[in-house]
């Protein structure tokens, strides 16, 4: 078969789980709906595999290909197809998307097994990946709006999974509605496309575009700026991020696939497929490179002080997508997708320890109080060691090769593009820091209570249910999370996941050392090699001088973070005294937050007040009433007529026509 | 005689009937002046039919009679209607289909 | 000759439509209804409509004017109030009917019939015959003919609907009115209370 008939399978195998799981939940045995789940994924990869050989079987200059099921609509002009587009791009992401999903998939058979909506949460992590599919493998504009919405809205299914929680609830609407917000911009971006161009299908678009526009033109320009806020909003990036560490609310596993490793990164695959766009609108492209640096330091500073773990690895999401939207808004193409691929692996594995150590504290998500999991926790803290590692950059890692070549690539592209490098390795710093000061506060020490308890009885921590982020009770019952907390140590789901993601984290890296085998870039090459950017490759000296900055950085990054937590636990505290100001401003999140309950929410609600006292009440409820008083007062003056009697009927008749006969007289005389 | 006698009589008695359907207020009584009309129309319709010299005017009449035969039953069993369930028979008392 | 007759007639006709009108009791009124239909027959007999003459006794006086006669008698007559409800009635009633008068004769007289200040052909004596009329009933009016023989049926199954028992049983045709008019009259008693209280029902039968 060839690559789009595999690409058509690996869409058809999530749907139909997804289906098949939400119309069986009722009969389908405990964990079936976990095997049916995985299993679909994993078919799901099995296909894009089978995709990925029959396209390498071709000619690389071969390696795209449009195939479509039928016409959506073909009316004047407007031909739109379900079709889809399989290059060595979509491809790349269907396999990412599909393996990491595969192992996430694996790691909630385990996690959330005791949970009581258990079938729910398989339908919709199915029905999220088949529509993350659908947006990576859509070959118009049209199918991506589409599986762009969906993704939305497996989002927000799924975080506001524990549908009772309304902390949980809320974070949800907020993650949805400022999804829609970009999802307008993409919207608007798709109309100008088919005004200017008269089509939707990404290989006319991409053929037409630079005939049609001239560099810097605006309407190009408005396009690119339209497509950002689309794939701002959906990647968390200034200033459409506030979403992201509401998002937390979810499950982890959630938290791991859709806000680390795929959805998120909808946003860069954006950028990167439609890089030709971006070409001719060298401006836009800068301002999406200046976006995400000012993301990369903001979150970065951000996660230094934050104390619940699942939100400080929200914020090291955010910073490094920073990297990806840096890296491909400059050129960078194959150096930010690869980054893409060993961050989904390492910010999986991050969540999934995560979600390991969360559930032996009994769902209390404060660092403050975990301590010595190390000891109590061998398994994961292998595995959070090994992620925290490839997230730091540390030499040899997945982390250390993806990260540092997208500076090296700043670095040769030179002129004020130096800035990325030197402002990315002092993010790549702070990254070290934060990654290593969450690690280093909770694996090693004396264990804390629960840790102990691990030690001692071989038991998870069991607290009454509460909500973390409030404290407040909770029961069992579906729609919260239950008492029953699962970990790696004695799920084997859990600790096949997380083994198969922490080798990748570590090794991954190798499949693109500078100089050797760059096996990425040569194959996503073809689908870049119109972009005169592409044409910019840092030497391999360069390369190799820029990884040695970085190994630096990362080992010093460690070393600080050594110091602060290790050797001189009281620093901390001291310069949280010293400089409380700049604490309490980043505990705040920049004061993101409030900005945006000031400047949109209010004025928002106040509008909607007004337009409920004033408008909807006196104009329109007054139209409304005063057509009614209208009718009813001429009705009664009418009314007066009909008095019942019917010689009164008669006398009428007869005076009308002796009227009329009058009238016919008159005017025949 | 002349034609135009026989319509001056018949307008008339049309004119008649018409003056009692307003002022009485017994049905039997309206239905009484109803018939005085319609036998007007049938003289002026028997006269025309001699003055044009065939004979079309009096089937008319007689299709005519053939109605207000039709039309009475159906007004006095109306009446017979009203009487039985005790309701007064005056025209201005029945006037339930008022606005 | 023939105007002396006419007069006379003339005078009947419009002497019993009058009498329609004022009398007050309505059985006199009835009455003089029979004298105005009389009064037409030999006005239509002056014409040389003898077939419609006979028609107009023997339908008309004979058999109409007898239901009437019935129907009065088991009605009855009350006297009419002498207040009027309807403000103008009284006034423009004759008002009305002279203007009718006015205009009718006007329309009539002075429209352009040449034909009408005259006595209209000679007609063969066969003018007005039964056969005659019979035989453009049933050639030139045959469907005339038969919708009114369907009318005729329809108004007879109206009329048996109508005033006789309210429930589901149907009296028979007219005739059955007699001897169903006893058994009648107690679930009459039943039925016809549209205005006196449901309660009521159970107690007669």
């Amino acid at each position: 078969m060839n690559a789009t008939a595999w690409a058509w399978l690996v869409l058809l195998f999530p749907l139909l789980g997804s289906i098949a799981i939400a119309l069986g939940f009722k009969v389908l045995p405990s964990k079936a709906a976990g095997a049916i789940g995985t299993a679909a994924i994993g078919l799901a990869f099995v296909c894009g595999v089978a995709a990925l050989i029959s396209l390498l079987g071709e000619a690389p200059e071969a390696r795209h290909h449009a195939s479509s099921l039928w016409d959506y609509a073909s009316v004047a002009g407007l031909e739109i197809k379900l079709g889809i587009f399989v290059d060595p791009l979509s491809v790349f992401m269907v396999l990412i998307v599909t393996g990491v999903s595969t192992l996430i998939h694996l790691y909630s058979y385990g996690y959330m097994q005791s949970d009581e909506g258990y079938h729910r949460f398989f339908s919709y992590l199915n029905f999220f990946v088949f529509s993350m599919l659908l947006l990576v493998l859509a070959g118009n504009f049209v199918l991506l709006i589409v599986g762009w919405a969906f993704v939305g809205f497996a989002s927000y299914a799924l975080i506001s999974f524990w549908y009772r929680r309304t902390t949980a609830t809320k974070a949800g609407m907020k993650a949805f509605v400022i999804n829609v917000v970009g999802d307008i911009g993409l919207v608007l971006a798709a109309f100008l496309i088919f005004r200017e161009l008269g089509t939707f299908e990404y290989s006319e678009v991409f053929a037409k575009a630079p005939q049609v526009f001239s560099t810097n033109e605006w309407t190009i320009t408005a396009i690119c700026l339209l497509l950002l806020v689309g794939a701002f909003a959906k990647s968390a990036q200034l200033p459409f991020h506030t979403w992201l560490p509401d998002a937390m609310e979810g499950p982890t596993p959630v938290s791991s696939l859709i806000h680390a490793a795929t959805m998120v990164t909808a946003g860069v695959y954006l950028i990167a497929r439609t890089h030709t766009l971006f070409v001719l609108a060298p401006t836009a492209a800068d301002i999406a490179a200046f976006t995400g640096l000012a993301t990369l330091l903001v979150a970065g500073t951000i996660a230094l002080v934050m104390t619940d773990l699942k939100r400080a690895i929200a914020y090291s999401t955010m910073s490094q997508i920073g990297y990806m939207i840096m890296g491909v808004s400059i050129g960078a193409y194959s150096a930010g997708m690869f980054h893409l691929m060993t961050h989904a692996f390492f910010k999986a594995l991050l969540f999934m320890a995560a979600g390991s150590i969360i559930a032996a504290m009994a769902n209390n998500q404060n660092i403050d109080d975990m301590k010595g999991f190390g000891k109590a926790m061998r398994f994961t803290s292998i595995t959070m060691l090994c992620g925290g590692l490839a997230l730091a950059a540390f030499p040899g890692t997945s982390g250390f090769f993806s990260k540092d070549e997208i500076l090296a690539y700043a670095t040769a592209r030179g002129g004020m593009y130096e800035i990325f490098t030197v402002l990315g390795y002092f993010g790549a710093l702070l990254t070290a820091i934060y990654t290593f000061r969450l690690i280093f506060r909770v694996l090693p020490g004396r264990p804390c209570e629960e840790a102990q308890e691990l030690i001692d009885t071989g038991h998870v921590h069991h607290a009454h249910p509460f909500n973390p982020a409030t404290g407040e009770e909770e029961d069992t019952d579906v729609g919260f999370p239950g008492a029953d907390h699962h970990i790696a140590e004695q799920s084997w789901p859990m600790r096949a996941a997380m083994g198969v993601l922490a080798f990748l984290a570590l090794f991954a890296g190798l499949i693109q050392v500078p100089g050797l085998d760059e096996v990425v870039t040569k194959f996503l090459d073809p689908v870049f090699a119109d972009s005169p950017l592409a044409e910019i490759v840092p030497s391999v000296g360069a390369s190799w001088a820029g990884l040695a900055i970085g190994a630096t950085i990362s080992i010093v990054g460690i070393g600080i973070a050594y110091w602060l937590y290790i050797a001189r636990p009281e620093t901390p505290a001291m310069l949280i005294r010293r400089l409380r100001p700049l604490h309490t401003f980043l505990v705040n999140k920049w004061y993101f937050d409030e900005a945006i309950e000031f400047l949109i929410v209010r004025p928002a609600l106040a509008i909607g007040r007004f337009a409920n006292r004033t408008f909807e009440r006196i104009v329109v409820d007054g139209l409304v009433n005063g057509t009614e008083d209208f009718v009813g007062g001429s009705g009664r003056i009418v009314r007066v007529v009909q008095s019942g009697f019917v010689r009164s009927y008669a006398l009428l008749l007869i005076v009308g026509f002796a009227g009329l006969a009058l009238y016919f007289l008159l005017s025949s005389s | 005689m002349n034609t135009e006698w026989y319509i001056v009589l018949s307008s008339l008695l049309f004119a008649v009937g018409a003056m009692g359907i307003l002022i009485r207020r017994s049905p039997v009584v309206i239905l009484l002046c109803l018939e005085i009309m319609l036998n007007a129309g049938n003289l002026s319709l028997v006269a025309f039919s001699r003055m044009v010299g065939n004979q079309q005017g009096q089937i008319f009449a007689i299709v005519v009679m053939v109605v207000a035969a039709c039309e009475v039953v159906v007004g006095l069993g109306l009446i017979v209607a009203i009487f039985r369930r005790k309701l007064p028979l005056d025209v201005d008392e029945l006037r339930e289909l008022r606005g | 000759m023939e105007a002396v007759l006419f007069f006379f007639a003339a005078l009947g006709a419009l002497g019993g439509a009058v009498g329609v009108v004022a009398l007050r009791n309505p059985f006199y009124g009835v009455l003089a209804l029979i004298v105005h239909l009389f009064s037409l027959a030999v006005l239509f007999l002056l014409l040389s409509a003898a077939f419609v003459a006979a028609a107009q006794v023997v339908v008309y006086a004979g058999a109409v004017m007898v239901l009437y006669v019935f129907v009065t008698a088991y009605v009855g007559g009350d006297t009419e109030s002498a207040w009027e409800p309807i403000p103008g009635q009284r006034f423009l009633a004759p008002l009305m009917g002279a203007a009718i008068f006015v205009e009718l004769s006007i329309a009539v007289l002075g429209s352009s019939l040449v034909a009408l200040g005259t006595h209209g052909p000679d007609v063969n004596p066969g003018f007005g015959d039964p056969a005659g009329i019979g035989r453009l009933l049933l050639e030139r009016f045959l469907l005339a003919f038969e919708a009114s023989s369907i009318l005729l049926l329809l108004a007879a199954v109206g009329a048996v609907v109508l005033a006789g028992r309210a429930r589901t049983e149907g009296a028979g045709k007219g005739a059955a009115s007699g001897s169903s008019e006893h058994s009648s009259e107690a679930p009459a008693e039943r039925s016809e209370d549209p205005l006196a209280a449901p309660s009521h029902a159970g107690g007669t039968a």
